[in-house]
């Protein structure tokens, strides 16, 4: 069992340990979503929902693969679980909610590929975390990725109308700014000394 | 492919050649793809860790390209994704397996990125793209190819990155007592500014040729 406290566990996946810009999880959404703000904060949402409804499911199935002595299905019975997490919370908004639905378009299916979500169950249970303790991460780890998309957005729309070299636009642009963004979480670190 | 053929015919040595270089070179999965950005920033802090990773994805590649082309005639269409990710979340298994029994230092320094190459995309991007449409052997090469030209990208970036972050190649030190390593480069910050620098780099090279071409018409206008 872990001992880190719930507000400790939230800041250091928020922050500290942000999932995009120091452990290098969800690049690829972060580089291809990133463009347009209104796009950016409409994919941050949909990763919250799936990555908070699939660590408590993983959690759940975790429990289940250890009291069968079991664990060598583990990494494939988590991604059987996010891709239907994925398809059920597409049916369910589509239902309840069509606005939403329309809202987030092609992003829904395409987060069944994003690693966070599959990072986050499986740091869990690395980790061994209690039940609370895995909820608060997934919140605070999923709201560290659409923090950093939402900053990201906004800068490259501040960029759009200047004048970059032919060769820097694109990814290598992106990069670059990741990489001074990631300088400047580098001075969370001082908040919580590392996990 | 290049040619395009009415019925079948066996692959000759030359396209087999072509599947192989493929994704060595011409569409290498990171430096003109950009795919599979996850663990090729987060696993280059040193050259020992980008082989390890590369050659990891490598076997998992070649085994999903190889089993899924033997299938493909097989699955239907509905579920072929699903399909997909479970032959490579199993393959992926061993070799999680396999490199607990190989290196533990190794095992302990990649961590959860061996769990994660399931969702590496260049893998399910070429199941998707190649191997579902093409014969066996060149399924393999393929992704024979693909797999070197990620494990070739990641030495790229871990010997940057572990030159001048730590001042050694591999763990053999380069420089001498008074090396001041650029601490920098082992950090997150360091993992973007490298791919960035190499992305330019690669960028520029191919942006050559027309360059020229226009610098031609100018003189000549």
């Amino acid at each position: 069992m872990n001992q880190a406290s719930l507000s400790s566990i939230f800041l250091d996946s928020l922050l500290i340990n942000n999932f995009v810009l120091s452990v290098f999880l969800g690049i690829c959404p972060f580089i291809g979503v990133s463009g347009k703000f209104a796009t950016a904060w409409r994919m941050g949402v949909s990763v919250i929902f799936v990555i908070t409804v699939s660590s408590v499911l993983a959690y759940a199935s975790n429990l289940l693969l250890v009291f069968l002595h079991a664990e060598y299905l583990r990494i494939i019975m988590f991604i059987v679980i996010i891709a239907s997490t994925v398809q059920l919370l597409e049916m369910f908004i589509k239902k309840t909610s069509p606005v939403l639905f329309r809202a987030l378009g092609i992003y829904l299916p395409l987060i069944t590929t994003n690693c966070a979500v599959l990072g986050v169950a499986l740091f869990q249970t690395a980790r061994e975390y209690s039940f609370a303790q895995s909820v608060v991460f997934a919140v605070g780890a999923s709201a560290g990725f659409a923090l950093a998309l939402v900053i990201m957005s906004v800068i490259r729309e501040r960029l759009e109308l200047s004048d970059v070299p032919g060769v820097a636009r694109g990814t290598a642009l992106v990069l670059m700014l990741a990489g001074i963004l990631s300088m400047a979480f580098m001075g969370f670190a001082g908040m919580g000394g590392g996990a | 492919m290049a040619h395009v053929h009415g019925q079948e015919l066996p692959a000759s040595t030359a396209e087999n050649m072509e599947a192989f270089f493929n994704g060595l070179w011409n569409q290498n999965p990171v430096f003109v793809q950009v795919l599979g950005m996850c663990p090729t920033l987060a696993v280059t802090n040193s050259v020992r860790n980008a082989l390890a990773m590369g050659l990891a994805t490598t076997f998992v590649l070649v085994c999903s390209n190889t089993l899924i082309s033997m299938v493909r005639k097989l699955v239907p269409k509905q579920v072929r994704i699903a399909t997909y990710i479970l032959i490579i979340a199993t393959f992926v298994t061993i070799v999680d397996y396999l490199i607990k029994a190989i290196s533990i230092p190794v095992y302990k320094a990649l961590g959860a990125f061996i769990a994660l190459i399931v969702v590496n995309c260049i893998i399910l991007g070429r199941a998707e793209a190649y191997a579902s449409k093409n014969p066996v052997g060149k399924s393999m090469l393929d992704g024979l190819g693909m797999g070197l030209g990620f494990a070739f990208a990641l030495t790229c970036l871990g010997g940057v990155r572990e030159i001048l972050g730590a001042g050694s190649f591999l763990g053999i030190h380069l420089f001498g007592a008074n090396f001041q390593p650029w601490v920098l480069f082992l950090l997150p910050p360091g993992g973007f500014l490298t791919l960035a620098a190499w992305l330019l780099i690669f960028s520029s090279w191919k942006a050559r040729p027309r360059k020229k071409a226009e610098a031609l018409e100018e003189i000549a206008a």
